[in-house]
């Protein structure tokens, strides 16, 4: 059933999420879009001098999956290094949600993951050229 | 005619035996099959599930003629000759063939005209084309949802070549009015190019009458099969044009250095066709006529009315609101919510809705809304799939708190 999707928190998160807007002083940004429902989100990281996550935020539209779900990923990988976000799986976003998540849910719950990883992959490439 | 209550249309559907509960609301993305669909697809793989053409024996000779004879059926349908009638496997299918067929006709700084609205399909072949040429595309505004005839008359002008437009709105039900556009786009001199993919389902075509030069239609909209489509073309422009794809059973002699073409249709037919989806089609269009198109037409407007009126309270409506210019398609947003969760929760009470762009994001962004919920009609909707929609968006406020 479907509506145990939308639980307190997913909704709170929904209309409250956690890390949103535009970080002005960032060393990644990178924008992605739902192919399955053209949602979009931005994410922007700044690394400390450790190499790990010091700041993050996400901006974008979505529906509250694909909104609870980044809220929780962008927690998560805060002190975390570039090779901890990329080694992270779909299942750890969906873990963090908490909720059983369907095949066409799927995308909304990791949107926000790959986003991410598609910026730090962006970075690390760059850096290499 | 009451014909909101019609629920003994529900059992030429043979889905509706397995799953009598289901509300089916999103036959704008693919109206169900009727059982003489299933019983023509199958009789064709029990009874000659051969190739066409070329076979001397008896299945082959049958399978070719019951081909034939879908095509026949469909030129008819459309008021089109039979050698302009192409299978194709989709409206897609058939609005890329397009382009295919008039690149020639569009030079640098030549304009193509479309409507804000249009489905993917109809779009990205004449960027592509636009690209290739360094041509340039117009769209025909939008006024309250409706097409606006001022803009049409101010876009449409001596530079262009191409006026390509939807019968019929996918994501607003919006009514376009082919047959005025189609005779401002005549008086420059320009082709016409129509995506009936939404529109063939809800009134005749009838391409002379509707004076367009292109049109192309999909089978799963119409009661058919998925992967079968019609592109009707003029001669003039199939004869001109080549071959979009190229190998067996489209060919007239081949040699090892060269080849040409084998004459209409087949020109346009590439190798092994969807024989089964041709025959399919066939008997969804004469499923259609059994129907009627009084019924069809009538059954429409009153539903959508009474959907448009139910929904008004509830709900934002996108679209005209008025049933002479939108037809069975509606959609709407609810305020404070994302359509993907409206669609997940309607899902979870057994209603079948559409959600999110519809294969049209530039419109999306034109509205400024990332998207919509919609609910659209076939000839077996009823208003009780309506009254389950409204209880579904009651609940679907209850679990979001909105």
């Amino acid at each position: 059933m479907s509506d145990e999707l939308y639980r307190d928190m997913i909704l709170e998160l929904y209309r409250n999420p956690l890390n949103k807007g535009v970080l002005p002083d960032y060393d990644a940004k990178y924008q992605d879009f739902s192919t399955s429902c053209g949602d979009d989100v931005t994410v922007y990281m700044k690394w400390g001098s450790d190499g790990r996550i010091e700041f993050i935020s996400h901006d974008g539209i979505g529906c509250a999956i694909s909104q609870a779900a980044v809220s929780l990923v962008t927690d998560a990988v805060k002190g975390k290094t570039k090779e901890e976000i990329l080694a992270m799986k779909d299942t750890d976003a969906i873990t963090l949600l908490g909720i059983p998540i369907s095949h066409t849910r799927h995308a909304c719950a990791t949107l926000g993951l790959f986003t991410l990883q598609k910026a730090v992959q962006s970075v690390k490439d760059s850096a290499e050229i | 005619m009451n014909t909101l209550t019609q629920t003994n249309i529900k059992k030429d559907f043979p889905v509706f035996l397995k799953h009598p509960d289901l509300v089916y609301l999103d036959t704008g993305a693919s109206a169900l099959t009727p059982q003489p669909v299933v019983d023509a697809i199958t009789r064709y793989y029990t009874d000659f599930p051969v190739n066409i053409h070329r076979g001397m024996y008896d299945l082959s000779q049958q399978a070719t003629e019951h081909y034939d004879a879908a095509r026949r059926t469909v030129a008819q349908f459309l008021n089109a000759s039979f050698e302009e009638t192409i299978f194709t496997s989709g409206t897609t299918h058939g609005l890329n063939l397009a382009a295919h067929l008039l690149e020639n006709t569009v030079q640098k700084g030549d304009v193509i005209v479309l409507t804000r609205m249009e489905h993917h399909a109809n779009l990205i072949p004449w960027q592509r084309l636009a690209k290739k040429r360094g041509a340039v595309l117009r769209f025909i505004e939008l006024k309250d949802y409706a097409v606006d005839m001022d803009s049409a008359r101010g876009v449409i002008d001596e530079r262009t070549k191409i006026v390509a437009v939807t019968m019929m709105s996918n994501v607003l039900g919006t009514k376009v009015p082919v047959r005025e556009i189609a005779a401002l786009a005549r008086h420059v001199g320009a082709v016409v190019v129509v995506d009936a993919a939404q529109g063939v389902v809800h009134e005749p075509v009838d391409v002379q009458a509707l004076d367009c030069d292109i049109l192309a239609l999909s089978g799963h909209k119409l009661y058919g099969p998925c992967g079968i489509g019609v592109l009707y073309a003029k001669k003039a422009l199939l004869e001109a044009a080549e071959p979009f794809f190229t190998g067996g059973d489209m060919i007239r002699h081949v040699t090892y250095e060269d080849a040409s073409w084998a004459d209409l249709p087949n020109k346009f037919e590439a190798g092994t066709q969807h024989i089964s989806g041709a025959i399919g089609l066939a008997a969804a269009i004469d499923y259609i006529r059994g129907i009627g198109w009084d019924f069809i037409q009538t059954h429409e407007a009153e539903l959508t009315k009474y959907a448009i009126d139910q929904l008004r309270e509830l709900v934002t409506l996108v679209g005209t609101c008025d049933t002479h210019t939108q037809g069975g398609v509606v959609s709407f947003l609810i305020d404070g919510t994302h359509p993907h969760d409206v669609g997940d929760i309607l899902a979870g009470q057994g209603i079948a809705v559409r959600v999110g762009h519809h294969c049209a994001m530039p419109l999306m962004r034109y509205l400024n809304i990332t998207g919509t919920v919609r609910a659209s009609f076939g000839v077996y909707s009823t208003k009780e799939d309506v009254d389950a929609l409204i209880r579904g968006i009651r609940h679907v406020k209850e679990v979001l708190h909105v």
